[in-house]
């Protein structure tokens, strides 16, 4: 076994998921496939080899930057007109802090 | 009209406005009339988008009215995958999570289009936020593939090809991650496109894998998505990622002039796994490049028996990092169970989230986590740099690399559901050509004793989108299509 449903548990908690038991041990089941699979990795030599951070390295180091001018954007009005409970000008979301 | 829509394509219509033979207007109505009409039976469309259709369509006519030049794609049919942004048009991602999304921008891909005169008539079915190889995965309901109305269409775009193939769009725009424009393309017989990294703006995709996410074309001629891309492609100040380098007039590529081009065939695309009618089409379309003056050779592909487990690391990491934002507070749908904000991120990402979008989730944090980090996110960014490294050999060698499309073709509605390693194993013809950000196209190569679409994979290098079309376009010029269109 490569993970345990523990873990899965874990890993369910860091990416804020809500799973059932049921999704437990079926995604615990699904990922020791995959997991086990993935160990085909290990059979490649990678000692001497750069991890791929760029696809396209060639191009130039400073291409993806822009002048640091204002250019027009949403109003709150329209980037909040999809939000579940706008108000005020804000997301709202249920009480953090209590007094 | 009515009878005509099928057959269009972007010259005959530009032909037909032109002589006066059929308005924008007409067209756009006869169009939507008939995709809504056979909705039913292909499930093609999410929802469809007449207002906006016949808006654009209008411009057009008035254009032609006041004796104004056209655009390139002035009135063409148009569907567009639902993962793509469009304002004021509901944009799902078929995902119940974004039941209710209405962004407030356009995709650049979707405004230029438009500007080109193109006429969106609606979104298009797909696996949910693009994961998936069937179309299974939709929040919504599954599409059939119009060959064979009981078989899968391909995934994760799906409904786009469904579209094409059936003759409801004449253009459509897909993603690409790992191979959703191209292997549906392959099982419904159309012409699908994976444009180099970089070469199409992804300002508005909604993203799943940002260092594999493409856009790209679907169209049922080479000659239709070469026009198409050109519309689409080209440096996008709104997206860092997209290139600089020119677009050329990728049309003016399709001379048929394909005579000492050096073709290579990869061995390790011919081992077991590969259907032995798909295998026998393939090479048939190999023997038809040497008949058409190509050297055909043989070459090492040493790191496609890896390729796999990259990808499958990578994209899901790169997923589980995309998909954070769904929690609740800014996209429409959020749990009514929570008290709490944890507990209001978690119920939504639970309720509204599908089970192969958790399952990716759950294995990218995972491979992401203190501990794993190394010995798989890593391990896989080397893997790639491997995987890469064997196209930019090869294509030292070749002009381009022939290859199948998918083992296998159509499989039936719900046959391969319950396994999700084996769904992810028939990906790997396209996945080794998405990791190294090169472009291919699929283009049909006949089809099997049941009626089943074959679609052949030609690879080009890095921003060498003209041969790949020029090979593609004499390919189906001589008859390589086969009876692949409908």
């Amino acid at each position: 076994m490569k993970i345990t449903e523990k873990e899965v548990r874990y890993v369910a908690d860091l990416a804020n998921l809500a799973l059932t038991d049921d999704e437990i041990r079926r995604y615990c089941g699904d990922l020791d496939e995959i997991l086990v699979y993935a160990e085909k990795l290990n059979e490649v030599d990678t000692s001497q080899v750069e991890p791929m951070a760029q696809v396209l390295y060639q191009a130039e180091e400073t291409a993806t930057l822009r002048a640091d001018a204002v250019a027009p954007s949403f109003s709150a009005e329209v980037a909040l007109a999809p939000a579940p409970q706008p108000g005020a000008g804000h997301f709202k979301v249920p009480k953090v802090v209590e007094r | 009209m009515k009878d005509n829509v099928k057959t269009l394509t972007i010259d005959s219509i530009r032909q037909g406005l032109c002589a006066k033979s059929f308005s924008a207007e007409e067209l756009a109505r006869a169009a939507l009339e008939a995709a809504e009409k056979e909705n039913d039976t292909y499930r093609a469309f999410l929802h469809f988008s007449p207002e906006r259709a016949l808006q654009a369509a209008r411009r057009v006519d008035a254009q032609i009215a006041r004796g104004e030049p056209i655009g390139p794609l002035a009135g063409v049919p148009v569907a567009v995958k639902d993962v793509i942004v469009t304002r004021g048009l509901k944009t799902t991602c078929g995902s119940r999570i974004l039941e209710n999304y209405v962004p407030p921008y356009d995709a650049t891909a979707v405004e230029r289009l438009e500007q080109a005169g193109g006429v969106i008539i609606g979104k298009t079915n797909c696996d949910e936020f693009a994961m998936g190889s069937s179309t299974e995965n939709s929040g919504y309901f599954p599409t059939r593939n119009p060959a064979a109305l009981d078989r899968v269409p391909g995934g994760s775009s799906g409904g786009s090809a469904a579209a094409v193939a059936a003759g409801q769009a004449v253009v459509a725009l897909g993603s690409d991650t790992g191979g959703s424009i191209r292997q549906p393309a392959s099982f419904c017989g159309v012409v699908g496109v994976l444009p180099t990294y970089g070469r199409v703006s992804r300002y508005g995709l909604v993203a799943f894998a940002s260092s594999l996410d493409h856009i790209g074309p679907f169209a049922r001629t080479v000659q239709d998505a070469a026009r198409s891309l050109g519309v689409i492609a080209g440096r996008d100040p709104a997206d860092s990622t997209s290139a600089g380098a020119p677009v050329p007039d990728y049309a003016a590529a399709l001379d048929g002039k394909i005579d000492g081009l050096r073709v290579g065939v990869p061995r390790e695309y011919f081992g077991s796994g590969l259907d032995s009618e798909v295998g026998d089409r393939i090479q048939r379309a190999v023997d038809l490049f040497g008949k058409l003056g190509c050297k055909v050779q043989s070459v090492g592909m040493p790191h496609t028996d890896h390729a796999i487990a990259c990808y499958y690391i990578i994209c899901t990491a790169e997923a589980s990092a995309n998909l954070a934002r769904y929690d609740g507070v800014r996209y429409t749908t959020r749990s009514s169970q929570a008290e709490t904000l944890a507990g209001m991120y978690r119920r939504t990402r639970g309720e509204g989230f599908g089970a192969e979008v958790k399952r990716r989730i759950i294995l990218g944090t995972y491979v992401l986590s203190a501990g794993y980090y190394d010995a798989y996110y890593l391990k896989a960014q080397k893997v790639r740099t491997l995987v890469a490294r064997d196209f930019t050999d090869a294509f030292r060698e070749v002009d381009a690399i022939l290859t199948p499309v998918s083992p296998f073709p159509a499989f039936k509605l719900g046959e391969k559901m319950a396994d999700p390693l084996e769904m992810y194993l028939s990906d790997i013809y396209t996945i080794t050509g998405s990791l190294a950000g090169i472009c291919g196209a699929s283009v049909p190569c006949g089809r099997t004793s049941a009626g089943l679409p074959v679609g052949l994979q030609i690879l080009c290098n890095h921003f060498d989108e003209s041969r790949m079309f020029r090979l593609a376009h004499a390919f189906e010029q001589a008859g390589g299509f086969g009876q692949s269109r409908l």
